[in-house]
């Protein structure tokens, strides 16, 4: 039914305790998110609701076993407590923090290849499988289903993924690649999950100019068996923060609008202009127009 | 944040690149007084946000300190690529005998620091030939250890104490890179004066969520409009003033560019892009809208998939906004997600009705707007 997690999986939050991170533990437990334990330094030993609490996440991880965590982590501290969970050995780790360091991204996300830990994020709404969100995304946008979602910006994902849900056709995963210069997990990494995950039928892939991460999932996709609708917000818009020199001798041309619709559909892949058209591409492909 | 070139070059010289001597000025003549202190040709060049300054007249070269003044007093007159000239930097004249270029920053696809170099430095250097440009990517583990950063002056062509030197450079920049959380370290050119390496130029970008661990460094907000300034200070997550007249706001910057194509696509002209963020509260939503008023609209769209953002603290704003300093033009609402039944109820309640669907909300929009010019 998806992939990296499922409903069996066992959850930690760290940062359970803060504003965001309390507010989101409720939703996610509403989802039906299996959350064991929390982290909240200067309160182990005690209980968030029926949530036993530790001081750290080693700690944490010698009373249960832990599948995935969440950080809901000020950027300032989020370098620290991921690299606390990476060591920890927890495997998958979801950052949804936003403004952190690119410094700190990179020894976070190099550290985690190093001990084959799966970075979802920085700066996203996470992910939701069945009956397992570690995140931030609106419960009612999901709804268990065939088509996998791999996606850059997260509030454009709930508006295509709820529009998908409106209309009956669920979804696997639904997976925040998160929108920050240096992000854990790439297009590719998810797309060869889904790819050899038997319950996905069909991909949706939400992508925006700059950058060059799906000219590279087009050359995947080539790969792959499996149908897939892209989606690429900022036709319009003004490219973003350029970066001179460097940034343009490193994308050579890479990043535009219509630099990434050429490569994804010469790879096969459908690009529908705007979000509601994903829906109608999805519905075509699997039968129900 | 990008730095001025004099304000890269300082911190170059902190971390010991060699630069040419020389000083920021503000006004004619200082310029003068800059001049007579080097006692030779100087440069007087433009400190603005922006490349292609010589191109654009913006670097003039003088022998005097009389002629220093007269050069000076004709930059700070300019606009250069739409910018007012406001302060130059006066530099002894270098000896030129080749330019190199060299830069570190950090490639988000490959996870990596990456160095760039190449022997043909100077102008144009996005146009140059892929075979005459190394690149080489970084373990952030490792940082540029000496060994990587000899080689790569051996392959950029460079011999004896030319190498030695830029290996030195190159060290050097990737100090500051770390040090100083920069996402750019660019020199070009990267002069061959004699038998010496000297940085003609420097361009330096500090990553904005490191800011806050570099306090040493000045704020620079040059390259933005008085209400994108007035957007930084109000704390609004990312705002790009676009010129046309309907003002929006949305929460992510993925669907705010969906709700500019859309708006585009039925004919209207977005005035900004305005990602408000996620998990914005009341306060922050309200000085969001703000500044939407202050580009003077004739339409205000908001578009709300509420996750980490709650549509009841959005139409909170909304209510206090509308409420305090009255809102003058059509608002139009899409609100959906997270607290939306509560966030609908606000709304309602002082008069203003929320779609729930994005496409009927940028069509009414784009109408509204239409109707405002016909009036």
């Amino acid at each position: 039914m998806a992939i990296l997690v499922n409903g069996a999986s066992s959850v930690l939050i760290q940062g359970i305790t803060g504003k965001q991170g309390s507010f989101h533990f409720r939703q996610m437990r509403a989802f039906g998110t299996n959350i064991v334990a929390g982290v909240a330094p200067g309160k182990g030993g005690s209980r968030f609701e029926d949530i036993p609490l530790y001081e750290t996440v080693q700690e944490a991880c010698e009373h249960h076993t832990i599948d995935a965590t969440v950080l809901f982590i000020p950027a300032a501290f989020c370098k620290d407590a991921a690299l606390e969970a990476i060591e920890a050995g927890i495997k998958v780790i979801v950052i949804i923090t936003e403004h952190i360091p690119v410094q700190d991204e990179l020894i976070i996300v190099n550290r985690a290849k190093l001990k084959e830990a799966v970075i979802i994020g920085p700066n996203t709404f996470g992910m939701a499988s069945w009956k397992c969100k570690l995140g931030i995304l609106p419960n009612v946008a999901f709804s268990p289903g065939p088509v996998g979602v791999v996606a850059r910006s997260g509030t454009l994902t709930y508006e295509i993924v709820g529009s998908l849900t409106n209309v009956g056709i669920g979804q696997t995963s639904v997976i925040g690649l998160g929108g920050d210069r240096v992000p854990g997990s790439s297009f590719v990494d998810m797309l060869k999950r889904f790819e050899v995950d038997p319950d996905t039928k069909c991909v949706v892939l939400v992508g925006e100019i700059g950058g060059n991460a799906e000219e590279e999932a087009a050359e995947f996709i080539k790969t792959m068996s499996k149908p897939v609708v892209a989606y690429l917000a900022g036709k319009s818009a003004p490219p973003g923060k350029r970066m001179g020199h460097a940034g343009a001798i490193i994308e050579r041309g890479k990043g535009t609008y219509e630099g990434k619709v050429k490569a994804l559909t010469a790879a096969g892949a459908q690009v529908a202009t705007f979000p509601y058209e994903v829906v109608e591409k999805v519905q075509t492909l699997l039968g129900h127009a | 944040m990008k730095c001025f070139e004099y304000m890269g070059k300082e911190i170059f010289a902190r971390f010991g690149i060699p630069v040419p001597q020389g000083r920021m000025v503000l006004k004619p003549e200082d310029a003068a007084t800059v001049a007579a202190e080097i006692g030779k040709p100087v440069v007087i060049k433009s400190q603005v946000l922006s490349g292609k300054r010589g191109k654009a007249g913006g670097i003039k070269f003088a022998d005097t300190p009389e002629a220093a003044a007269q050069a000076a007093a004709e930059v700070l007159s300019m606009t250069v690529q739409g910018l007012p000239v406001q302060r130059i930097l006066v530099e002894e004249k270098l000896k030129i005998d080749a330019e190199l270029y060299v830069a570190i920053t950090i490639d988000g696809a490959a996870k990596a620091p990456v160095v760039i170099a190449s022997a043909k430095g100077g102008m144009d250097i996005e146009e140059q030939d892929e075979a005459d440009i190394v690149k080489t990517h970084l373990d952030v583990f490792l940082g540029l250890p000496a060994f990587l950063a000899k080689d790569l002056a051996r392959k950029i062509g460079l011999r004896g104490n030319l190498a030695k030197e830029f290996s030195d450079i190159l060290s050097k920049m990737y100090c500051i890179l770390n040090h100083k959380d920069a996402e750019l370290v660019e020199i070009n050119p990267l002069v061959i004066s004699g038998d010496h390496l000297i940085a003609a130029d420097a361009k330096l970008t500090i990553d904005d969520s490191a800011l806050y661990r570099q306090k040493d460094i000045p704020f620079v907000d040059e390259d933005m409009t008085e209400v994108e300034k007035m957007a930084k200070a109000a704390g609004v997550g990312s705002f790009v003033e676009l010129g046309g007249d309907i003002a929006i706001m949305a929460n992510g910057a993925g669907i705010t560019m969906g709700t500019l194509d859309m708006v585009q696509l039925f004919g209207g002209q977005p005035a900004n892009f305005m990602d408000a963020g996620g998990g914005t509260g009341v306060e922050g939503t309200a000085k969001a809208l703000r500044i939407l008023l202050a580009q003077n609209p004739k339409v205000i769209l908001i578009n709300i998939f509420g996750g980490i953002t709650r549509c009841d603290d959005v139409a909170n704003a909304l209510a206090q906004v509308k409420q305090n300093i009255g809102i003058p033009v059509p608002v139009v609402v899409r609100m959906v997600g997270t607290n939306e039944e509560a966030g609908v109820r606000i709304l309602k309640e002082v008069g203003i009705d929320a779609y729930r669907d994005m496409k009927t909300a940028a069509q009414m929009a784009v109408a509204l707007a239409k109707r405002g010019e016909g009036a």
